[in-house]
């Protein structure tokens, strides 16, 4: 995600951005589909309908597409800046290049996210060469769902690569101007994440919180000294002054090469800040696999699982080929009336499919699920968040 | 120490401030006890007149759409107010040239286009760093390093491009002309680029560059000259004190957490406003010490802004009576007053 905005940027500056949204972006997005198909084999572990080689083929499909050759030759090519809605339209193609179908409601909200992840990392980083350490975290964990498939691995070495060959070689002052062009496109976008918000990492009009501790960017000296020096540049004289915030000295500079500590947290792990015990739990919930009892969020995660498991066998000639599928609330008054803090995502999931009579039986199953209020609360593995919407999209980013 | 600022009333702005720096222009109109402020949004300029209590207001937007260029909007880069002896005028900073209003942003009084490739390429075009300078000039710099300076007659639309300064290797930061109004000093000019190199000028019919002061690899992203001293704002936070023509760094400043982006200098008071990335405004104090010629400098306060990257903070008046401050994604200049 990060990529395809960055990308898209620099080449409105025309620098070279645009790699940068587009990869930062897809890394979302692959984020994103890895988390469904860490649900299709949970669902192939209790109805065998998804296989392994099911799963890691869609997952391979989508990367590879994604770092083709020939895609990457047209998007590190400068350019202009593309729109939201190019950029929207590039990311569904992309998507649509596996079997997964996301209704255009669906996609607009799963781009609201990626963008919204995206602006926090851009806000958040503390200089701009840490946007490089950014994206080079989106490609490590990239590289580890393909990590068994030397071909696309190669292919994602090669983008590396070349971001590297493109990007190390940019000045500080370069690197800003693509962050700054960046947070331009990204301006006056203040979609409330449930997550990020319950996380206090968002505020409630959208805004991100900006840490006023911890250690300084490498470069930088902690804030509270000034220097008096006479003409031959020794110190006369030696002044401090209240900083406001408790910074203290930068941490070792990360790996800017092909592997290695990035340092940064920063795109390791999008939607989890503070809560990764939390979707820790989750997932180890959703990895023993036993149908129940399970936690809500990984019921809800299977009946999503079952009904697009349920994909390829309606793909089979004569029959519809594909399900659309909605993730998220598609309440149409929700953004221009702000719903409240931490609801934004509350009631999240709604699941549209074609008039299939087990997929409306499905349907049926999981519309209960998803709409009933009162469901209980007691969650094994330790999710005491009432927004389920936010649990599924933290165990989709667990993987 | 008690709060020497106190927040007032913000001023709502129609679009909301993009990250770029020195985003916060100021100009005060004593005779009809107004001030204006512009900050600059994506492609577009909001210019916002306020009566001194804060109390009227009134809004304009300007585009950057050019006249003769077909394409498509571009990026604006900084608005600032230029005043000269015999007329103020709005000076626009884009990717594709650089425009000059009527200080009210009422009429567009010229239009110099950049240079741009037919293709696109590696290289980024945009003008960027303003400055009024002495009884004519209006200094304007570029991503290339050139500084274009312009003579401005004292009414109509008749500016020409009277010199380009080749000085600088990289794209220019910001400018400054000296804010006294002393007579003694030499230098009228400041210019930085983003490799932290300050070169320092004599203006006339052919400017004249009296020292470059080498950078070390880290932006200056705003710049001041107040009575012959430098004082220069780096992405790494610091703020540094130069002694204008000879060079000698007279202090240096641990002053802030991230970039900076902006700095500001009340002439007659000595106080200088620098704000960055990290949420804080801080105020300081210069003095000169005429015998030895040297300047010092005191913190003298700190206001955070909650959240907010700040990109523009500038003093309303000559005392620093009172200063504006905006930040990326927000739609207000937030003023504090001297309490």
């Amino acid at each position: 995600m990060t990529n395809v905005f960055c990308r898209i940027c620099i080449c409105k500056m025309q620098m070279h951005t645009h790699p940068w949204a587009y990869l930062s972006l897809s890394k979302h997005y692959n984020t994103f589909f890895s988390k469904s198909h860490s649900v299709f084999v949970h669902y192939h572990t209790v109805a065998g309908v998804w296989s392994e080689q099911d799963r890691k083929r869609v997952m391979v499909t989508i990367i590879r597409t994604m770092f083709s050759k020939d895609f990457m030759d047209q998007l590190f090519k400068p350019q202009p800046l593309y729109s939201h809605r190019t950029l929207k339209t590039v990311l569904t193609r992309l998507a649509h290049t596996s079997i997964m179908r996301l209704s255009p409601a669906s996609m607009d909200r799963l781009y609201e996210l990626m963008a919204m992840a995206f602006k926090r990392q851009l806000v958040l980083c503390p200089r701009p060469r840490d946007l490089l350490l950014i994206s080079y975290n989106h490609l490590d964990s990239v590289r580890r769902f393909v990590e068994d498939t030397p071909n696309v691995l190669n292919q994602v070495d090669e983008t590396q690569r070349r971001i590297i060959e493109v990007y190390t070689t940019l000045s500080d002052a370069e690197l800003q101007l693509l962050r700054q062009t960046l947070l331009i496109f990204l301006q006056d976008m203040h979609i409330r994440v449930s997550f990020f918000l319950r996380d206090k990492v968002q505020n409630p009009n959208g805004r991100f919180v900006l840490s006023r501790s911890g250690p300084v960017p490498p470069g930088t000296e902690v804030p509270g000294m000034i220097r008096m020096l006479d003409s031959r540049g020794r110190e006369v004289k030696r002044a401090h002054f209240p900083s406001g915030g408790s910074y203290s000295s930068p941490e070792r500079e990360g790996s800017f090469s092909l592997h290695g500590d990035r340092v940064t947290r920063l795109g390791t792990n999008i939607y989890g800040v503070s809560q990764e015990g939390e979707t820790h739990a989750n997932r180890s919930c959703a990895a023993k696999g036993s149908p129940s009892p399970r936690p809500l969020a990984s019921e809800e995660l299977n009946l999503l699982a079952r009904l697009m498991g349920g994909l390829e066998v309606l793909q089979r000639p004569g029959s519809d080929p594909a399900y659309r599928v909605n993730l998220f609330t598609m309440d149409p008054g929700e953004e221009e009336e702000e719903a409240e803090p931490g609801e934004s995502f509350g009631d999240v999931v709604t699941i549209q499919a074609t008039p299939d009579a087990q997929a409306s039986s499905e349907l049926a199953r999981i519309a209960e699920v998803f709409t009933d209020q009162h469901q209980p609360t007691e969650e094994p593995c330790g999710s005491s968040s009432s927004s389920k919407g936010a649990d599924l999209l933290a165990l989709m980013d667990t993987c | 120490l008690s709060k020497m600022y106190h927040k007032e009333k913000s001023l709502q702005i129609k679009n909301s401030a993009s990250a770029l720096y020195n985003n916060l222009s100021v100009l005060r109109i004593a005779p009809r006890s107004l001030t204006y402020f512009t900050v600059v949004h994506a492609n577009t300029v909001s210019i916002v007149s306020a009566s001194w209590d804060g109390l009227n207001t009134s809004h304009r937007q300007l585009q950057s759409k050019e006249p003769n260029v077909a394409t498509s909007n571009s990026l604006i880069m900084q608005a600032a107010w230029c005043v000269l002896p015999s007329r103020d005028l709005l000076v626009l900073t884009s990717q594709k040239g650089i425009q000059m209003y009527e200080s009210d942003g009422s009429i567009m009084v010229y239009w110099h286009a950049l240079d741009t490739p037919e293709t696109a390429t590696a290289q980024a075009v945009f003008a960027r760093g303003i400055a009024a300078v002495r009884e004519n000039y209006i200094c304007v710099g570029e991503a290339s390093g050139g500084i274009l300076v312009f003579d401005i007659p004292s009414k109509g639309g008749n500016i020409t491009l009277s010199e380009v300064l080749e000085e600088h290797k990289e794209s220019i930061t910001d400018m400054a002309s000296e804010c006294s109004g002393s007579q003694e000093c030499i230098a009228d000019m400041v210019s930085a680029d983003d490799t932290g190199t300050l070169c320092v000028w004599k203006s006339g019919e052919e400017f004249q560059l009296l020292n470059k002061i080498t950078g070390f690899d880290m932006s200056c992203s705003s710049v001041k000259l107040w009575k012959g001293t430098v004082v220069a704002g780096y992405g790494t936070g610091q703020i540094r004190l130069y002694e204008a023509v000879t060079g000698i760094l007279h202090a240096e400043v641990n002053a802030h957490a991230r970039w900076i982006y902006s700095l500001d200098i009340a002439p007659f008071s000595g106080l200088l406003l620098s704000a960055a990335e990290d949420s804080f405004v801080r105020v300081w104090h210069l003095t000169m010490t005429p015998e030895s010629n040297t300047v010092e400098i005191s913190h003298m306060y700190n206001e955070c802004v909650t959240d907010t990257q700040i990109c523009g903070a500038k003093f309303c008046d000559g005392d620093g009576y009172a200063f504006g401050v905006t930040g990326y994604d927000l739609s207000e200049i937030i003023r504090y007053t001297q309490s």
